[in-house]
């Protein structure tokens, strides 16, 4: 059996977005305390980056906020010029929350964070000993 | 100003546009948990101070919230029996206009005599302090005639009008927060000058701005987050004490929920540094706040840092920018996904050359999807699926006619584009634009009237 289990940051994490012009802020909020290192280690500024690629980000920085579990994402230039300015259904990018959260994580199954199967899901594939069964994938 | 203990400030509306039905049950629990109150009504987004401006131009009487009466009749008496506080940036482009529409409908309502003040002095073209304008950013890339520039205007004219006795506080752009801010410095005595106290009220009026965000709303993921009866949300009320510790709660209504996790959700909301959160009144420092869940429906918040406010108040500058075409057609079943995506070609094909255009396939790709299509290319092959499949189109144009050729180019699919779409909706509208820019305060002279 594999060590790793993929799990989308979704099942652990919440968020919403916010704008101002072409900056695109987004929380990632750990649901518990105890998943916030793992977050913290692999929701990094590279892999936003990848996930906004075809948006072509500029400077993307991290805040992080220990005592409420959570990061702070504030993207630049993702939301081809915003409300303003985009020809996007959603200009103001609040959708976007969601894309973030799509991010997948691989977490060793023996380090599987406690607490993680309280949580209930329409959609058991969501943890597979498979990297490339992983929903979103 | 003796201490009262607890202040209490709710919110009755989050946006232009938010459920009317919203302030009632907010403002009738401020009376059950009686002491000083106030309800706050926050409907100024950036664009919405510009579509007033254009309203007024059209007719004097208007460019205030539209709907301002429908908002205030369910609660003004029972504000004024009470003694609690009206104050909201629903004064919008006619802070004076807005003024006389509450007047009247305290005629109409029965209401005993009521003071009104009206707070102006944002608007920079009126007052011709526009030439103090610093900095402008973001100017759109075919920038148009300004139609207005206003100032984000800070809590102390308000504390000045809630001091004259105004029991409805209106006025133009004022930085959200400070809507809250005002009543619970002026209710504890606090000077605005404290940093500290200042950055508790000021997180407080952050949290509440938004109305239902803080309680439940925009929150429901099902079996993720899930939010009890999300048809009938409990607005914020945040219970304040003199020390700057306060709580979240809600309206008692049926539905809505107060936890961690929605406070966490609304704090990070349009914030960049966590730490450095400006507003007119102070530099908020959120980074040392701690939650604790102290009942049911129930948020202490306390450990909100400040730091002097900016030497600066921020601007908005709304620029006319052109016309925004849209519109849509369906195709479903067998081979749904190659007719949409043939029809949009076809549009693409008939656009005039140089025309900035984007087509969507919504249900495939389309708000993660870009201008380019990337998204859709790496994403949306799977001809197979029978699917539903809508098209967009929309163009933007600094005239109207080119804008129109989205409207016009998706119509015309009904008779010569690919078998079987149909269900076209479009839009053809003007298009404004928000650019940022600062002011020195000291150019700012907010003007309070009270109107007996």
């Amino acid at each position: 059996m594999s060590g790793f289990v993929e799990l989308p940051l979704h099942r652990i994490a919440h968020g919403r977005a916010g704008d101002k012009g072409d900056r695109l802020n987004i929380s990632v909020i750990a649901y518990d305390a105890a998943h916030y290192p793992l977050i913290r280690d692999q929701v990094t500024v590279e892999r936003v980056a990848e996930l906004f690629a075809h948006r072509r980000p500029g400077h993307i920085e991290r805040f992080e906020l220990p005592r409420l579990w959570a990061l702070n994402f504030v993207i630049d230039d993702v939301l081809e010029g915003g409300v303003n300015d985009a020809l996007n259904l959603d200009g103001h990018g609040k959708t976007h929350s969601f894309l973030l959260l799509s991010m997948m994580l691989r977490v060793p199954r023996d380090g599987l964070p406690a607490g993680l199967a309280a949580f209930s899901t329409p959609d058991a594939s969501h943890v597979s000993s498979n990297p490339h069964e992983g929903a979103g994938s | 100003m003796p201490d009262h203990g607890t202040v209490r400030v709710g919110c009755g509306a989050g946006f232009s546009g938010d459920r009317l039905d919203a302030p009632l049950p907010v403002v009738r629990s401020l009376i059950a948990q009686g002491g000083p109150a106030a309800i706050m009504f926050e409907t100024l987004g950036e664009r919405t101070l510009a579509l007033a401006q254009l309203a007024r131009l059209e007719n004097p009487q208007a460019g205030y919230e539209p709907l301002l009466e429908r908002m205030l009749e369910p609660i003004l008496s029972l504000c004024l029996a009470h003694g609690i506080r009206i104050i909201g940036n629903f004064g919008a482009a006619n802070p004076h206009g807005a003024a006389q529409a509450i007047r009247a409908l305290g005629r109409r309502l029965g209401c005993p005599p009521f003071r009104i003040a009206v707070v102006t002095g944002d608007d920079l073209i009126a007052s011709g302090a526009i030439d103090g304008l610093e900095d402008l950013q973001g100017t759109p890339r075919q920038p148009g005639e300004v139609i207005c520039a206003n100032a984000y205007v800070g809590a102390a004219p308000l504390v000045e009008a809630l001091a004259a006795g105004a029991d409805v506080v209106v006025t133009g752009r004022v930085a959200d927060p400070s809507l809250a801010l005002a009543p619970f410095a002026f209710f504890h005595g606090w000077s605005l000058d404290d940093t500290r106290l200042a950055a508790c009220g000021t997180l407080a009026g952050h949290l509440l701005e938004c109305g239902a965000q803080v309680t439940g709303g925009y929150y429901a993921d099902p079996g993720f987050k899930d939010v009890p009866h999300p048809e009938r949300i409990g607005f914020p009320i945040v219970a304040m004490q003199a020390d700057g510790s306060f709580t979240v709660t809600r309206a008692d209504d049926i539905g809505g929920l107060v936890d961690r996790h929605t406070v966490t959700e609304q704090m990070l909301y349009e914030i960049h540094d966590p730490s450095t959160y400006l507003t007119p009144d102070v530099t908020l420092d959120i980074t040392g706040v701690e939650l604790a869940e102290t009942g049911p429906d129930c948020v202490r918040v306390e450990g909100a840092r400040g730091r002097p406010r900016p030497e600066r108040l921020k601007v908005t500058v709304s620029h006319d920018a052109g016309w925004f075409g849209e519109a849509e057609i369906s195709y479903a079943g067998p081979n749904a996904l190659a007719r949409a995506r043939l029809a949009m070609d076809v549009v693409r094909r008939r656009m005039p050359e140089g025309v900035r255009m984007r087509a969507d396939l919504v249900g495939v790709a389309s708000v993660f999807n870009d201008d380019a299509g990337e998204w859709l290319d790496r994403h949306g092959a799977d001809p197979l699926a029978m699917r539903d499949v809508r098209l967009r189109v929309a163009v933007s144009a600094p005239n109207r006619a080119v804008a129109a050729r989205a409207p016009e180019e998706v119509l015309a699919l009904y008779c010569a584009g690919p078998a079987g779409g149909g269900g076209v909706r479009s839009s053809l509208r003007r298009r404004i634009s928000t650019s940022s820019g600062y002011i020195r305060r000291e150019l700012v002279r907010p003007l309070v009237e009270i109107l007996e």
